[in-house]
């Protein structure tokens, strides 16, 4: 998270000074329609939202909004992969239409782009097997839980956490999944994208979300001024939720639906 | 060089560092008496013991001499709860200790067993001692104190060794410094403590085991 939150800083400072000329625009909707292709800018990075598959085609959650969208458009998709640093000043500088990669929300990127409505969960929590009833930090007592040292989880974990609960705090990601499929630990405090990567190797154990500690859901990113583009992008995700083609994204890549509030 | 040192964010964590100084010491104590204690059993049973014994020992201490230590550690902790053989991480890190210098150990007491004259055996048998007694009360010590420094080199290197147990969440010293460093962000700090820490650690612990050795070997000052 912090990580992310530096590049993007970089990013808008980036963008500031290379697209202020070109902000002035008419309908990117129109323009879309008329040229018959949308141009996305995707992770290739970061999986499972966009990485490249075994085929070298991309592939992930975010590869499948594009083309949901695309399709609900009546357009081609064309990826344009971007990394986490250069997403905005792509979308700013008229390289992509709008930005669909892993993007979360806040107010140094409100100030030059405009945000979708959420589209894809993304969230720090505690993770346990259904066996175990935990619904909220006060649960914790008499439980240990797993995490990795110096993450978010961890700083956050460590103030809501009651006294008796046991925090074990492991090197990295891959000791943290192993202390809780060997046992070790009774739960584990981490992102749903790594939940979701235990999920996929199908283990005896499966952690299931209890509650969450920090929600940083993601949007699709496009240039301010915008409205007709909003709000057509808005209604095909109000659209996908609600026929479950966003659930089945969901389950293909995070192994979970799509939870009620996003 | 414009580096300020600021200490006191350090101290602010000194409870942590002091718990973490008393896990590292309890698990030299475990590690280095059972260590030795596992290293002088095998070390006789591969010079004496039965065929099979000397067969098992010898497997268990190339096995244990060839692999890296943090391997071990894993396999007992995140390994071996798959069997059904759960310890819990104090408990995985000391057993994975007393098992690492218990194999070294073993080789360098063999060296000091072997270095023992076959007159001293021989003397044993004719005063009417089996072969165990003989070992207990003729051939023990002397092997000790042939090899005690080595030894004692030996479990030195076993206590810093013991450094990686942090990466199993044991919250000994390393694990401590780690802990404080991802919170205050004075890693320089945090860690040039740790190393006079656990400088101070190993020198006291070899002047332990030097004044162990006196006292030991205290009556045998001749050769």
């Amino acid at each position: 998270m912090k990580r992310r939150h530096f590049l993007s800083v970089i990013a808008l400072s980036a963008a500031a000074t290379l697209s202020a000329p070109m902000m002035a625009h008419a309908d990117a909707l129109a323009d879309i329609t008329k040229a018959g292709v949308l141009k996305v800018a995707v992770p290739q990075d970061t999986p499972p939202f966009g990485s490249v598959g075994a085929d070298m085609a991309p592939q992930g959650y975010d590869i499948d909004m594009a083309k949901l969208i695309a399709g609900k458009l009546g357009v081609k998709v064309e990826l344009v992969p971007v990394t986490s640093a250069n997403r905005i000043p792509y979308l700013q500088t008229q390289k992509a239409d709008i930005v669909i990669s892993s993007l979360g929300k806040n107010p140094d990127r409100e100030k030059v782009i405009d945000f979708s409505a959420a589209y894809a969960p993304f969230f720090n929590g505690v993770f346990g097997p259904a066996g175990v009833a935990v619904s909220k930090a006060e649960d914790l007592g008499g439980k240990t839980i797993g995490v990795t040292r110096g993450a978010v989880e961890d700083l956050k974990l460590t103030e809501i956490a009651p006294s008796s609960a046991t925090i074990k705090r492991y090197e990295d990601n891959n000791g943290t999944i192993s202390a809780f499929l060997s046992g070790q630990v009774d739960l584990i405090a981490t992102g749903n994208v790594i939940a979701a990567a235990i999920l996929a190797k199908n283990p005896p154990k499966k952690p299931e979300i209890k509650f969450l500690i920090a929600n940083s859901p993601c949007y699709v990113g496009l240039n301010k001024n915008e409205p007709a583009l909003l709000a057509k992008i808005n209604e095909i995700i109000a659209a996908a939720k609600a026929d479950g083609s966003l659930n089945t994204i969901s389950e293909k890549w995070l192994g979970a639906k799509v939870p009620a509030d996003l | 060089m414009g580096y300020i040192f600021d200490f006191s964010s350090v101290l602010d964590y000194s409870a942590v560092l002091l718990k973490g100084i008393g896990i590292t010491i309890e698990l030299i104590l475990v590690g280095g008496i059972f260590g030795v204690m596992l290293g002088i059993l095998c070390a006789w049973t591969r010079s004496f013991g039965p065929k099979w014994g000397r067969w098992i020992v010898t497997a268990y201490v190339e096995l244990i001499r060839n692999t890296p230590f943090l391997v071990q550690l894993f396999f007992v902790f995140f390994g071996l709860p798959t069997l059904g053989f759960r310890l819990s991480e104090m408990q995985s890190a000391s057993l994975a200790m007393v098992l690492n210098l218990g194999a070294y150990s073993s080789e360098i007491i063999r060296a000091g067993i072997q270095a023992t004259a076959k007159g001293q055996f021989e003397a044993g048998a004719s005063l009417g001692m089996t072969r165990l007694q003989t070992f207990r009360y003729v051939v023990l010590l002397p092997s000790l104190q042939r090899i005690w420094p080595a030894l004692s080199s030996q479990i030195v290197i076993v206590m810093l060794g013991s450094a990686v147990v942090s990466q199993i969440a044991v919250e000994d010293l390393s694990f401590a410094a780690n802990f404080i460093q991802s919170r205050n962000f004075r890693a320089f700090e945090m860690y040039f403590v740790t190393t006079v820490i656990y400088l101070a650690l190993s020198f006291l612990l070899r002047q332990l085991l030097t004044q162990l050795g006196n006292r030991l070997f205290a009556r045998r000052a001749v050769r």
